[in-house]
């Protein structure tokens, strides 16, 4: 079995967010990055869980700089057998998207998964549009993920259930909480990515479709009030005009 | 505990001197102590127990002999993976860093340094895989800081020697398959000796009663006539420079260790000094806490970059051991002072076991006088610097 995993950096999440050029790009000064936690915890660590049980071979992928090659180590130490990067500026979804399942698409990976979403930009669009670009069917917010011969059984939560999809493979699925629990680096694993594959692969020919025109930082987060538990009139009040909940 | 919460603190910038192993390295073991040993440290502190079953996870990560060649089992690493992992150990608990510190430093770097090559295939790998746990016997009821009057000896009986006397204080013991004992020869020669459990007539009774360090097992190494092979004797080293520069190891990864316990204790304070409200605001917005708050991270930035750089002379072999004693007095002393003062600013909240801050302090009152006095480590800088030694 081949799988692609698709892995990204995201900065940590007790980094200082800020912006430059007009808050039209993130302020990269200081911030400390790891691995998007969807990609590693349950995407990366079932992958490396259905090769344990059924033979194959588990392959990560970025789009970035060399400043992703921690990030991709850390992928290697847990397990992946190699790496590829290909050394671009991720810019929007689709040049993402595009350049994976450019890569992807004369491999033969029976299974591509990407984590549900990055913790930073939460746009959760590449795993559909990897499906689009290589024709295969797409699992979004896959809880849990079997595999039997050819076939995969996933589950998805869907509102007050679970919903259990069969389908053939070769498929496209985005990872959600609950398919794998996190691994640990162990020191085995950090001396054997040493020595792992990375290959470095030049980006693919694609304009990015979206610009941001600005990102804004929410209000800061105020402080707890008291309401007196006789005036109600003024704890409407507050919901109403002020918080805007009701 | 409550949930471990803990944020490290880089004033200034010190990650940029790391390399992205020693990041992946040290990020590794905050991970595995947060996930594995934060949640259970408070109850084993409590019931006065080394929780056993975190011994595999512990090697796993690298704390046993990380710088040990491959070839033995270990992981090849430096001596700033060394420290990193020290470090966060400590973080957690100076008795869960001092396990590792005497299987790392005290008993496989002896078998490393002065073993043979036998000794080295044969415990090695099962010290760093944790399959084995080692302990080491210097110090003597009435032999602390002057470890050179000891009394345990041996005798020679044909292929073997017969090991008498006895040691305190020694970490590990109650558990150690193996002990590396430090014994004078029929020529009043220190030598050490690899004691095996089992061997008749060595016992390892367990310590009792201790107000510190609860989370690590400490014992006695009794020795009746213990029937020992010859073959147990590190061959390669011997004289009381041996052990001693087993305690260098030692007190370079205490160094590291005593500035996780001082982080740990920063950041629990800084967090509750933003969070407790008196007098209608948070009391870190207080002039005299922030002064106690102000000087721990000075402290802890100074000790950092001491650390980092006595790792740097240590990975080209040039530390020199009064170096390494400057640098285990220091950090030592600043993070029970800061473990003190954290303790202070939180207030009532201090002396409970829902924060580290107690616990860490109470630790460091046996880091700051194991491994070397306090003062005894002062009078080695003394010596150092006038070429006049001061001890008796």
């Amino acid at each position: 079995m081949k799988i692609l995993v698709c892995i990204s950096k995201v900065p940590d999440t007790t980094s200082k967010i800020n912006f430059t050029d007009n808050d039209t790009k993130f302020d990269e000064n200081g911030v400390q990055y790891i691995v998007n936690p969807y990609d590693e915890w349950y995407a990366l660590v079932r992958a490396l869980e259905l090769i344990e049980s059924n033979g194959g071979t588990v392959t990560t992928i970025t789009i970035g700089s060399s400043k992703d090659d921690p990030t991709i180590r850390k992928a290697l130490a847990i397990g992946a057998n190699d790496a590829v990067r290909i050394d671009a500026e991720p810019t929007d979804s689709f040049f993402v998207s595009k350049q994976i399942a450019e890569y992807a698409k004369n491999e033969n990976y029976d299974i591509i998964m990407t984590g549900k979403e990055t913790i930073d930009y939460n746009g959760a669009q590449v795993g559909a549009m990897i499906s689009e670009l290589v024709d295969m069917p797409f699992v979004s917010l896959a809880t849990k993920l079997d595999v039997e011969g050819t076939k995969a059984t996933l589950e998805r939560d869907v509102q007050a259930g679970v919903e259990v999809v069969e389908v053939e493979l070769p498929i496209v699925l985005s990872a959600a909480k609950g398919m794998a629990e996190q691994r640990i680096p162990n020191m085995r694993g950090i001396m054997a990515a040493r020595s792992k594959p990375l290959k470095v692969v030049p980006p693919f020919e694609q304009k990015e479709l979206t610009t941001v025109v600005k990102f804004e930082l929410p209000n800061p987060k105020t402080g707890c009030k008291y309401i007196d538990p006789e005036n109600m009139d003024e704890l409407v009040e507050l919901l109403h005009n002020e918080s805007k909940v009701i | 505990m409550s949930k471990d919460q803990y944020q490290a603190h880089d004033y200034f910038l010190m990650d940029e001197m790391l390399t992205d192993e020693h990041k992946l390295i040290r990020d590794s073991a905050r991970a595995w102590v947060k996930k594995e040993v934060s949640p259970i440290i408070e109850d084993y502190y409590e019931r006065a127990e080394f929780p056993n079953q975190i011994l595999d996870g512990l090697a796993s990560i690298g704390g046993f002999g990380p710088y040990i060649p491959e070839e033995y089992g270990g992981a090849g690493l430096d001596q700033i993976s060394y420290g990193l992992i020290m470090q966060e150990l400590e973080r957690c608990d100076s008795g869960l860093r001092s396990t590792s510190s005497v299987q790392s430093s005290l008993v496989m770097y002896p078998i490393w340094k002065f073993g043979n090559e036998t000794q080295k295939k044969k415990y090695l790998p099962k010290l760093a895989s944790g399959e084995m746990i080692g302990c080491f016997g210097l110090t003597e009821p009435d032999f602390g800081s002057n470890p050179g009057g000891m009394i345990t000896n041996f005798t020679e009986d044909g292929d073997h020697l017969i090991l008498n006397g006895a040691k305190m204080w020694i970490s590990n013991a109650p558990f150690a398959d193996i002990a590396v004992v430090w014994a004078k020869d029929p020529n009043n020669r220190i030598k050490g000796v690899i004691v095996e459990r089992g061997m008749e007539g060595f016992e390892t009774p367990e310590m009792h009663g201790k107000h510190s360090l609860r989370a690590s097992s400490t014992g006695e190494l009794i020795f009746n006539n213990v029937r020992v092979p010859k073959e147990n004797i590190l061959p390669n080293k011997d004289g009381l420079g041996a052990p001693l520069s087993c305690l260098d190891s030692a007190r370079y990864g205490i160094a590291w260790g005593a500035i996780g316990a001082a982080m740990d204790c920063y950041d629990s304070a800084l967090r509750y000094s933003k969070e407790r409200i008196q007098f209608g605001k948070p009391i870190a917005s207080f002039q005299l806490i922030q002064k106690k708050l102000a000087e721990m991270i000075t402290e802890i930035s100074k000790a950092q970059l001491l650390t980092f750089r006595l790792g740097q002379l240590k990975n080209e072999d040039r530390a020199t051991s009064a170096q390494i004693s400057m640098a285990k007095r220091n950090n030592v002393d600043m993070a029970l002072k800061v473990a003190r003062e954290a303790r202070q600013i939180h207030g009532a909240m201090g002396i409970m076991n829902e924060y580290s801050v107690m616990r860490h302090m109470a630790n460091l009152e046996s880091v700051i006088t194991y491994e070397g006095t306090h003062d005894i480590h002062l009078l080695i800088t003394g010596l150092d610097i006038t070429g006049i030694q001061a001890f008796n």
